[in-house]
């Protein structure tokens, strides 16, 4: 099945249509089956169920509380860096379980950035360079023409273009998160994941972090978790909506927004909840 | 969001004063067609400037509180129906007045014939713009439903009521003025079921956000 079709499928609305993100939308990149997760003995997410489509923006909607950033953290594992937690369930990257996958591989296919950017105390060069360097196998050539086309990618390099070796914290705020979001890119991954990357950026810097994925979706996966439904609204193809710490609705944004199947879908967009 | 909301109340109980004005012209328009009562045709002259100036203040608040709140889903699809609803409603007002000018140039003749079909043509008009209201007051998708159904109706009123007056003009030359007049009365109220129509349509809109104009539930 080609996406389009698959995508035209969609758009028909069936009985039981967007009450979880089975089947929402063509190829999936990522797939979540029955996904549980604790923080000790504290549910915090409840039989998740959702294909990420490949190629796509996905956004991720919900009160504080509601489990979508924890949601986010399973996707790369991260979760793993706080202790007492457990995970049940599936979760694949292209049909294979992220689970058994190794950590740096998955970190390195999946990326993520933060909602408060975190440069590294180095240059701007040396920030976008990090991974790469890690990574190994490329002479001084290869690294500058990697991090320009990372820099590049994140619609920062003409603005940094001439103090590479300026420190990253002399750069504002949106140009930071910029930054991260290119040393996230440097590593080519296929699944970018951003926890509220724009909740800090006025609306310029804001809008150019969202041009930026609308650019980014050609070449890969995002996943975007943000407070601010008029963002989703703006550059999800598809939103889903989480509710202390269950997935109520999945489905293309226009129709999240316009006429969502769920009565608590319906009363968190529209201001009602609670 | 309570003031929102207080808004969006204050944007119905505004629209709904206007629907009622707009059933009022409708309504002396006919009298004064059928009871040939001029009275009732100056009421509907003075009531067409406050309904235009009703439609500009509508609009305003509507295009004021998209701009202010963003709305979604339900309170996105109520705003659309109100600006919709809103320009439907001018246009009856419109075409009340469109009538009551043919009427007042009928009652200065002769009657071309008895009116048969014009008066239960109208009352199924001013039937199908009460139902258009109540069902968008009431938010109820099958009430309005049934409007869809009643357009029919009058489209099949409006082609026998023209067909007998094109055979009285063919029969009597000079009758042609004034049957002229009664066909484009009835070219009006066929009209204004159209506006009910629309408004029906976007009632459904409103409740189940479903688009069926024309016919565009089938083909989706």
């Amino acid at each position: 099945m080609t996406l389009d079709s698959a995508l035209l499928m969609n758009s028909t609305r069936g009985p039981d249509r967007g009450t979880q993100g089975m089947a929402a939308a063509g190829t999936p990149k990522m797939r979540v089956s029955r996904l549980g997760f604790w923080y000790g003995s504290t549910l915090a997410l409840e039989n998740i169920s959702i294909d990420i489509p490949v190629n796509r923006i996905t956004a991720l909607i919900g009160p504080s509380g509601c489990g979508k950033s924890t949601f986010l953290r399973v996707l790369n594992r991260m979760y793993e860096t706080v202790r007492h937690t457990s995970v049940e369930g599936e979760a694949l990257l292209d049909n294979e379980s992220i689970f058994s996958m190794d950590v740096t591989t998955l970190r390195r296919r999946v990326g993520m950035v933060f909602q408060k950017s975190n440069p590294f105390p180095k240059s701007i060069f040396d920030n976008v360079a990090y991974g790469l360097r890690i990574a190994g196998g490329m002479d001084g050539l290869q690294l500058r023409e990697a991090v320009e086309s990372s820099l590049r990618r994140a619609a920062l390099w003409d603005e940094v273009k001439d103090k590479l070796h300026e420190p990253a914290y002399a750069l504002s705020g949106g140009q930071q998160q910029r930054l991260c979001i290119a040393r996230a890119l440097a590593v080519n991954p296929e699944v970018l994941l951003l926890d509220e990357p724009s909740s800090a950026l006025d609306p310029i810097a804001t809008a150019k972090i969202e041009d930026l994925l609308f650019t980014l979706k050609q070449s890969c996966t995002v996943v975007l978790v943000t407070h601010n439904m008029q963002q989703a609204a703006r550059v999800g193809d598809f939103t889903g909506f989480f509710l202390l710490g269950k997935l109520i609705e999945f489905d293309r944004t226009d129709i999240i927004f316009k006429r969502p199947a769920k009565r608590e879908t319906e009363d968190y967009i529209t201001g009602r909840f609670g | 969001m309570r003031y929102f909301r207080e808004e969006l109340d204050e944007l119905q109980s505004r629209l709904l004063e206007m629907g009622g004005l707009v059933e009022n012209a409708i309504h002396r328009s006919i009298a004064t067609l059928v009871d040939r009562d001029e009275e009732q045709a100056q009421e509907v002259f003075r009531n067409e400037a406050r309904i235009n100036q009703m439609e500009i203040d509508i609009d305003d608040l509507a295009v004021r509180l998209i701009a202010r709140h963003q709305p979604m889903a339900g309170d996105l699809r109520f705003l659309t129906a109100i600006i919709k609803i809103n320009n439907d409603l001018e246009r009856m007002g419109d075409l009340a007045i469109n009538i009551v000018e043919r009427a007042i140039v009928s009652m200065q003749q002769p009657s071309v014939k008895p009116l048969v079909d014009i008066p239960p043509m109208a009352r199924m008009v001013e039937s199908m713009v009460r139902r258009s209201l109540d069902a968008f007051v009431k938010r109820d998708a099958e009430v309005a439903r049934s409007i869809l159904l009643s357009d029919d109706a009058v489209d099949e009123l409006r082609d026998n009521v023209i067909e007998e007056l094109i055979g009285i003009m063919e029969q009597d030359p000079t009758t042609v003025r004034r049957a002229l007049s009664l066909i484009l009365i009835t070219r009006s109220l066929e009209r204004l079921a159209d506006h009910a129509t629309n408004i029906a349509e976007d009632v459904i809109f409103l409740v189940q956000g479903v688009d069926v104009r024309h016919h565009a539930e089938e083909t989706s």
